[in-house]
């Protein structure tokens, strides 16, 4: 591997900017003169406004307008679900009519002066409903159920092959268990907030987005306007885990807001409002059988799983499509509902599928484990495979057993006594587990524009965007080594939809899809470079041959040239290069429907020659008080391939926040709900519990190295998402270690183990 | 949140003047509150639940009611003392360490660098239905609009003290302590000073649950004494919460024993997440008096502590949860070695 900037560790680009204040998130933005938003949101989940009272909000000294259906209607079009190749996160229109579909729903947003005026307006503003009863979930009357097949009028068909239940019938051993996951919500730091401006019919939204491209088209749909008059900045995101991928509701309604006022609005959402107006991780219950025969070889899989969503938006995650390709299963056969309750409609949410659906299996898989009496490692080792089941495509690398050897090795398994109940420290039971972890290495089309100027310095341009993961940074050193130039002389711009457009941030595709984009646009310059050598020292040398290193143009030979010269020969000025990138695999209208601002990721498992995906072994240690029974969790240790590490500083930064979050997500994270009236409890972060630093002890992250040419050239997999698929079941498995006691449903609670 | 005045008390003179019509204004009294650590009533104005349309900043009195004293007769805190100034006296560790544990496991480390110790007594529940001004059920917020927890989420809600119009739980950890020690609360107010058993402070909800506590309009709280006693140094917070740190008790436990040997002279005990308000567990003490402290005499302690306890589905845990975090404070209480 040569050498250069990609596989090197330089702290974040964008460090010291964040750390110290000056990096500008998209509410920091100043706009001159900004009147305030503040939403109202519905107290009941089903029903209708009957009557909204604005006297005494008007009153409100600083007051300016008040957006309600009444004066909304028809104002936002339609701009499809992003589900369904459209742009937004439900179908459900702001304002559109007096119908109440969910808890929390933007019933009116309060316009004054300051923000606070707003906030008093709004608790000023008297809206009163028609109340029906609502279905929150499952069990709840008045709940649909349809098939994901049939929801999806044929374009999803559930995975499957040979005859699982036959198979079961015959199978040595086999287990069966249900399941259940709980609602979550994604919870970023920055609160969803939206700023909106015209100039001369021109709108620029300032907002948080991990799909700027995207949100630009749809909130032109919405608007009716076509998408060059529309200008979205993101240049730094506080977290989003998914729930700044699709349009919500609030933008188009600040959008609206400012043309009315003529004057730019600000909208920063509360934090329990962001329960209601994005996105979430819907509950599912989900149903597993497993046969095996005695050598623990499984011979049958079939995995069900039912997922709640919204009265009119047919949301699914169906995570059947990655565990049904986990392991080697002649006989396979699933199945995915989907559940419409009287809810805001679920989305994105850091590894959608494979967070609830592999909780189940990889639990499943510990159970079997117990009744053959094998190691689990052992297990997963047997039904290791190569090739995926359902088509038998072969994976273009897959490192599952390599990472249990390092991890197993790292972590110490060798020393646990296999026994449940059979490991204690005082008055603490102690128990370890494992589990397998996978994320699809989905790519999507990507542009970029690379500038090099004649003093040797690059600027690189792309619609790309930080969500915390370090992009900035990886994309830097993409083209660093890809022009031989010092990461100080890269310039990296991205978060604005001005520039050539990105994917979504979404799928773990962008360091991938990005940086392959932008090494073309480097091998353009170069070779541009290397054509025009011929005048000069390099005179001779076959241009092919010619790289980019240390600031020069550099033959085999070691003859070399500087950057500058060799710009001087190539151009009177910089050398632009825009460059356009349809991964293998992906469909040709790929980079059609990139610059419409569609979702065009693809491969991953779902491709027609080769699968494609990360893997890791997960282990955890927890203790469990052997009175009161809360869980704590000493320690976390993955162990991970995923191809070529770009940068092995802010990847660890990824997978280790994935191992912690999937440990709170098994222990701690649960939306609340009112069964009776379908709301939202705990919807503040007090309540809504994350892991704090005390629940972190430790927290160890392990690379396996893993060259695989075949997804992409530069060798990437996708990585940000990989890190708490495994860890549900982890903490689950090894929970059931230390007590004795399996707990299917999450997350696990005191109340749990008493 | 609403606008209001905002003002600083000049001098103590003038909360003993009355607190409502103190400072600038002579008008007749607007709804008034006292504004110290700030970390419950901000956030509650902030929520629109809490309504006051004059704000009294008494930090201006920090000077005179932040002590922390202990001597022979026992421990004076001031009302405006922080919580982590407490959590973190060595006397205050060395002496009544149910004292330092109780404020040391609330809350963060922020929130505790901030919070005063008369508010942190007077923290509002964490109801959810009481904090949402979206749900028109709650009588604590809304007098005779019932109660949405009832049938609601209560997880957390209590299954001590509760009645038909309200379940909510006290979330506070500091005043398990001082129930479980005698604790004397001191009042000022336009009446004057007094002081109150702190077991006398707080009113269980009933059929008025918006009242909380027994102090009177334009009383505040100045300080807190608590006793010494034998049972001080064996003393103990045991928290039970869903994570490590910055979270509200499941179940609590505070104790301190007085042993003779194996044997219990007198135990004090008062449960915490469990209840409507701070509760001293006087049948689980009246158990162990006299007994031999093992984990029989623990349980039948424990026992007897949650008998009357009534539960509302999601809350079904707590009574067995809080049998077993008060077998474990005793028992780790027990085990403690004393200096």
């Amino acid at each position: 591997m040569p050498e250069g900037m990609i596989g090197q560790s330089p702290v974040r680009v964008d460090g010291r900017a964040k750390v110290t204040g000056t990096a500008h998130y998209a509410s920091d933005m100043a706009v001159p003169n900004p009147a305030w938003a503040f939403l109202v949101t519905s107290a009941i989940a089903r029903g209708r406004v009957t009557e909204i009272n604005e006297a005494e909000a008007r009153q409100v000294s600083g007051v300016l307008d008040i957006l309600t259906h009444r004066n909304m209607r028809g104002e936002v079009q339609d701009a499809g679900f992003f589900a369904g190749g459209g742009y937004t996160s439900t179908t459900m229109r702001p304002l559109e009519d007096d119908r109440v579909h969910h808890d929390g729903e933007i019933v009116a947003m309060v316009l004054a002066e300051t923000y606070e005026q707003a906030r008093e307006g709004a608790y000023r503003l008297h809206v009163h409903y028609a109340e029906e009863n609502p279905a929150a979930g499952f069990d709840a009357e008045g709940a649909e159920l349809v098939s994901a097949k049939d929801a999806s009028k044929g374009s999803f068909e559930d995975p499957a092959v040979g005859d699982a239940d036959a198979a079961l019938a015959t199978a040595a051993v086999t287990v069966e268990a249900d399941y259940a996951t709980p609602t979550q919500h994604h919870n970023p730091i920055e609160l969803f907030t939206t700023t909106a401006s015209w100039e001369n019919g021109r709108l620029t939204i300032l907002e948080g987005s991990q799909y700027v491209h995207g949100l630009r088209n749809g909130i032109a749909a919405q608007l009716g306007m076509d998408p060059s008059l529309v200008r979205v900045e993101s240049p730094f995101i506080g977290g989003a885990f998914g729930s700044r991928g699709s349009l919500t509701q609030r933008t188009a309604l600040v959008a609206v807001a400012a043309r009315r006022l003529r004057r730019p609005v600000k909208l920063v959402a509360t934090r329990d409002q962001g329960f209601t107006i994005a996105t979430y991780r819907a509950e599912t219950r989900q149903h597993v059988k497993l046969g095996a025969d005695k050598d623990g070889k499984l011979v049958a899989l079939v995995h069900e799983g039912v997922e709640v969503t919204s009265r009119p938006d047919p949301y699914k995650v169906a995570g059947t499509q990655t565990t049904c390709r986990m392991y080697a299963c002649p006989n396979i056969r699933t199945k995915v509902s989907i559940l419409h309750a009287d809810r805001n409609t679920p989305g994105f949410m850091r590894s959608p599928p494979e967070v609830p659906y592999m909780f189940a299996l990889e639990s499943a898989m510990d159970e079997l484990a117990v009744k053959l009496g094998m190691d689990p490692i052992e297990l997963r080792r047997v039904n290791d495979t190569m090739h995926e089941p359902i088509k038998g495509l072969p994976y273009t690398s897959r490192s599952l057993m390599q990472c249990f050897d390092r991890g197993a090795e790292a972590f110490g398994w060798k020393q646990r006594n296999p026994e449940p109940r059979s490991m204690r420290d005082g008055d603490w039971l102690v128990g370890v587990g494992c589990a397998s972890t996978i994320y699809p290495t989905h790519l999507g089309a990507a542009t970029a524009r690379v500038t090099l100027t004649p003093n040797g310095h690059a600027r690189v341009q792309t619609a790309a965007h930080d969500i915390g993961t370090g992009t900035y940074t990886v994309v830097a050193q993409a083209a660093a080594e890809g022009l031989g130039l010092p990461l100080e002389k890269v310039v990296v711009e991205m978060g604005d939809s001005e520039l050539p457009p990105a994917p979504v941030s979404g799928g773990s595709n962008v360091t991938a899809s990005v940086c392959t984009v932008v090494m073309q646009a480097c091998e353009q310059i170069r070779a541009r470079l290397a054509a025009a050598a011929q005048d000069g020292p390099l005179k001779g040398r076959d241009p092919a041959t010619l790289r980019l290193v240390d600031g020069t143009l550099r033959a085999p030979d070691g003859t070399a040239e500087p950057i500058a010269d060799a710009m001087g020969r190539a151009s009177n000025g910089a050398i632009e290069i825009s460059a356009e990138n349809i991964p293998k695999g992906l469909p040709p209208d790929s980079l059609k429907k990139l610059y419409q601002g569609r979702q065009a990721l693809g491969a991953g498992l779902e491709g027609k020659e080769v699968a494609m995906a990360a893997f890791g072994a997960e282990f955890v240690e927890v203790r469990v008080h052997s009175r009161t029974a809360e869980v704590r969790v000493p320690r976390l240790l993955g162990a991970f391939a995923a191809g070529r590490i770009v940068n092995p500083r802010t990847a660890r930064s990824q997978l280790m926040g994935g191992l912690i979050w999937g440990m709170g997500g098994a222990l701690l994270e649960a939306t609340e709900i009112d069964q009776r009236r379908a709301r939202y409890v705990n919807d503040n972060i007090a309540e809504y519990l994350i892991a704090v630093n005390a629940d972190v002890p430790k927290v160890d992250v392990l690379f396996v190295e893993e060259e695989d040419r075949q997804v992409n050239p530069l060798g990437i997999k996708g990585l940000g998402e990989l890190g708490n698929v495994g860890t549900n079941a982890a903490i689950a498995n090894a929970v059931f270690h230390a007590t004795g006691k399996r707990v299917r449903e999450l997350p696990i609670r005191i109340e749990s183990l008493l | 949140m609403r606008p209001f005045s905002y003002e600083r008390v000049p001098d103590q003179a003038a909360v003993r003047r009355g607190v409502p019509q103190s400072a600038t204004s002579r008008a007749a009294p607007v709804p008034t509150m006292l504004l110290a650590g700030g970390t419950t009533l901000l956030d509650l104005m902030k929520l629109d639940v809490l309504r006051p349309e004059r704000v009294l900043d008494i930090n201006t009195l920090a000077p005179k009611l932040s002590a922390i004293e202990a001597d022979a007769q026992g421990l004076r805190l001031g009302a405006l003392a922080r919580m982590a100034a407490v959590a973190d006296d060595a006397a205050v560790r060395r002496e009544f360490p149910v004292v330092a544990e109780s404020l040391m496991l609330a809350a963060s480390g922020q929130i505790r660098n901030m919070a005063s110790l008369g508010g942190n007594v007077l923290q509002r529940t964490r109801c959810s239905y009481f904090r949402d001004v979206s749900y028109a059920a709650c009588n604590k917020r809304n007098p005779g609009s019932g109660c949405a927890a009832l049938d609601g989420y209560n997880r957390l809600h209590a299954v001590l003290g509760t009645s038909e119009q309200c379940i909510a739980s006290y979330p506070g950890d500091f005043a398990q302590a001082l129930i479980a020690l005698d604790a004397v609360v001191e009042i000022e107010g336009p009446q004057g000073a007094r002081r109150i058993p702190f077991a006398e402070l707080h009113r269980q909800p009933g059929d008025r649950p918006d009242v909380e506590t027994t102090l009177n309009p334009g009383e505040m709280i100045a300080g807190f004494a608590i006793p010494a006693g034998p049972w001080a140094r064996r003393s103990r917070y045991v928290k039970v919460r869903d994570r490590e740190s910055y979270a509200f008790a499941a179940a609590s436990a505070a104790v301190a024993l007085d042993l003779d040997g194996d044997k219990v002279r007198q135990a004090r005990i008062a449960l915490g997440g469990v209840a409507t308000v701070p509760w001293r567990a006087t049948a689980a003490e009246a158990a162990l008096a006299g007994q031999v402290l093992d984990e029989a005499s623990a349980e039948r302690a424990a026992e007897a502590a949650f008998r009357d306890a009534k539960t509302h589905g999601e809350n079904d845990y707590k009574p067995e949860l809080g049998r077993r975090t008060l077998v474990r404070a005793l028992l780790e209480a027990k085990r403690m070695e004393i200096a």
